[in-house]
């Protein structure tokens, strides 16, 4: 018979709680930033964490907020950085962009000892193996966010600047001409 | 010449920009095309020698090919396969550095030629006018036949594609507007026979049935000997003399200046029944189906004040422009530049280990006199750039947006209507280098799209993984579940066993009690 009386007010405690909460949601709603989902739907939405914030939303209120740069996202590039000033009318420096090289994961195949740490962390799906079996990078795929590198317990995952071949090599800017011109 | 009803059926356009360079073809222009050059000790054969898709290698390392024996099949709908140019055996498939401004390796077939030179079987001639319109696209396209001109564009998709399209008039490209370049000029002279039987076999293929050579009026050899060769067909193919002015072998100044028509922005000259080849294409399709060679060779021009005997050379694809240098008499201290192609649109290479490919017109090693080495000054806003500009538009406007990185409004300027043609670099009295500018802004535009894209990608990859992610977690939790319920009921079935035991047992007890 306790049993019964227990269950039943817990139950209704239950539907009760779950009811307030409810109306909570719906009444003391934090309005989120839509500039943020805007600038989030930008953003690769890997959560590499190369930015420093935990992942592409954070990065993205830090943006809004004017914590944080538009150059701040590395995967993204160039043409993300341009994007984000624009959207956020915010002067863009790309100093620190420019000196950015693209860099591409790479398994250096004789210290690979088949751990499959990297795989389970890679955020893109870009590195296959099997358990004692060397893995390998899909250049393709992979955004150079490093975190494979920090889990390799060999060291032999490391990043590397990308070759240019005959699809990405690019004509250089013609040098500048004088003041004035 | 025009011909008297010709100039009643079209209404010849205006031509719009232009330059008059120097033509420079003198020194090559008298020389025959030299046929007996000597086969080099390795053939270099790049994968991709045409636009769209690169071939895929059907041969190993070691297996010995025969002279025009499929080597690298094309891979979908724009592709063009490659033949071995000689018998011989395959030393290696490997990175080689590439005919491209930046000479950077891409996959390439190494070919040891035996010295037979000896033809794989089914090398017959036929009668082309046999064959349906549809065979005469399929051959060629078998043939690896692509835009001798530079572009090199896949011949077939342009055949097929005019076919789909009514096509008015096959327009014979044999202007050569580019200075130092005399190799189209040659072929007319020597070859008019197999240029106007390729003409022909086209005009078949496209079911077409008006055509129209265009050559400019400095070409006076060239001209004769067509118009000789289309005598017996001169109701439908007719020779056109245009003027010489750079850059006349642009076919939308051509196409303009024949027909009057103008091909719209972003458009084709399918869109306005019009389909334009080069001589050289012409007559590599005469080769194709006629006599079924693949196109394994081609004419190239050696020119420029640092070659001794500067004239045209018939060499086979793979042949590294270095060994074509040095048969003319390469002088690699006067050597000031290395050019690829013409002077006006080729592109300068950082060395001459790269192999002749489908479409390589010439190789120019310029002497210094031969090259502008001033340093580029300030934009006078001349305007010379606007009236050079063949397609209409302001290359000061968008050098100086290009300069302050506002790529955007370039390309509001018409940027990418710009064909690189230097009309406006050569005119410019500060010698700045536009079209420079032009490739470069060209290059950044098309990275920032990669960026996107693999972006995009990215985007894609990560949500696929966290919806893996998600599916492992409930099949996880699924499974959990699952366990907990079974070992429930277990224990329900162990309580109601041990129930039904004791009840048993207790009645066992009872009977026992009652006896």
């Amino acid at each position: 018979m306790y049993l019964i009386y227990a269950l039943f007010s817990l139950t209704l405690m239950g539907m009760a709680f779950g009811y307030l909460l409810g109306l909570a949601a719906r009444y003391f709603k934090v309005e989120d930033n839509p500039l943020a989902e805007k600038i989030e739907a930008l953003m690769p939405g890997s959560q590499c964490g190369q930015c420093g914030y935990p992942g592409c939303r954070p990065a993205a209120e830090a943006l809004v907020t004017g914590q944080a740069p538009p150059t701040l996202c590395p995967p993204g590039g160039r043409a993300l950085a341009e994007q984000l000033a624009n959207l956020l009318s915010l002067e863009l420096d790309l100093s620190g962009v420019a000196d950015h090289v693209p860099m591409v994961a790479q398994v250096d195949e004789t210290l690979c000892i088949g751990c499959c740490r990297c795989y389970k962390v890679c955020p893109t799906d870009a590195l296959v193996g099997a358990s004692k079996m060397i893995h390998a990078v899909v250049a393709d795929a992979c955004i150079a966010c490093g975190k494979c590198v920090d889990v390799c317990p060999t060291e032999c995952l490391k990043l590397h600047p990308v070759r240019p071949n005959l699809k990405t090599w690019r004509w250089p800017k013609p040098r500048s001409l004088p003041v004035g011109a | 010449m025009w011909k008297p009803y010709l100039s009643l059926m079209f209404k010849p356009g205006t031509i719009r920009g232009g330059v008059h360079p120097e033509p420079r073809k003198e020194a090559t222009a008298k020389e025959a095309i030299e046929t007996a050059f000597p086969l080099p000790p390795m053939l270099y054969l790049a994968l991709q020698q045409h636009v769209g898709k690169p071939a895929e290698p059907v041969v190993r390392v070691g297996d010995r090919v025969l002279k025009g024996q499929l080597i690298a099949a094309g891979q979908g709908h724009v592709s063009a396969p490659l033949h071995a140019p000689t018998s011989g055996i395959v030393y290696d498939i490997m990175d080689y550095p590439s005919a491209h401004p930046s000479a950077l390796p891409t996959p390439t077939i190494l070919l040891e030629p035996d010295g037979l030179d000896e033809w794989r079987d089914g090398i017959h001639e036929i009668d082309p006018y046999s064959l349906s319109a549809e065979a005469i696209g399929t051959l060629v396209g078998m043939a690896g036949v692509v835009g001798m001109g530079g572009a090199a564009f896949p011949s077939r998709v342009k055949l097929n594609l005019g076919r789909q399209r009514r096509i008015e008039t096959l327009i014979i490209n044999g202007g050569e507007c580019e200075p130092y370049l005399t190799c189209d000029d040659r072929l007319m002279r020597e070859r008019s026979e197999a240029i106007v039987d390729g003409i022909r076999i086209m005009m078949r293929g496209l079911e077409c049935r008006r055509s129209i050579i265009g050559i400019e009026d400095n070409k006076s050899d060239a001209i004769a000997a067509i118009e000789r060769a289309v005598a017996p067909w001169a109701d439908r193919i007719a020779v056109a003399v245009l003027p010489s002015l750079y850059p006349m072998g642009w076919d939308r100044q051509m196409i303009r200046y024949l027909t009057g028509l103008e091909i719209p922005a972003g458009g084709r000259a399918t869109d306005i029944g019009v389909l334009m080849h080069n001589v050289g294409t012409a007559y590599a399709v005469q080769q194709a189906i006629r006599y079924q060679k693949p196109l394994i060779g081609r004419v190239i021009t050696i020119g420029g004040g640092a070659v001794e005997r500067p004239r045209n050379v018939e060499a086979p694809l793979g042949t590294p422009l270095s060994a074509l240098l040095e048969f003319c008499g390469y002088r690699p201290d006067r050597k000031a530049r290395l050019v690829m192609g013409g002077p006006m649109m080729g592109e300068a290479l950082p060395h001459a280990n790269v192999p002749l490919v489908k479409g390589t017109s010439g190789i120019l090693a310029l002497s210094a006199d031969e090259v502008a080495a001033t340093e580029a000054k300030s934009c006078i806003r001349c305007s010379r750039c606007v009236t050079a500009c063949p397609v209409g538009l302001l290359p000061l406007e968008m050098m100086s947006r290009i300069r302050a990185g506002q790529l955007e409004a370039a390309l509001k300027f018409g940027l990418k209507d710009c064909i690189n043609c230097g009309s406006c670099a050569y005119v410019c009295p500060s010698e700045i280098p536009l079209v420079h500018y032009f490739k470069y802004a060209n290059g950044e535009l098309m990275a920032q799209q990669q960026a996107k894209h693999k972006s995009e990608q990215t985007r894609k990859l990560a949500e696929e993984r966290q919806a893996r992610m998600d599916r492992i977690r409930q099949e996880a939790a699924a499974q959990a579940a699952a366990r907990k319920a079974q070992a429930l009921a277990q224990a329900e079935a162990r309580k109601a066993a041990k129930a039904a035991q004791t009840a048993r047992s207790a009645e066992s007890q009872s009977v026992e009690e009652a006896t």
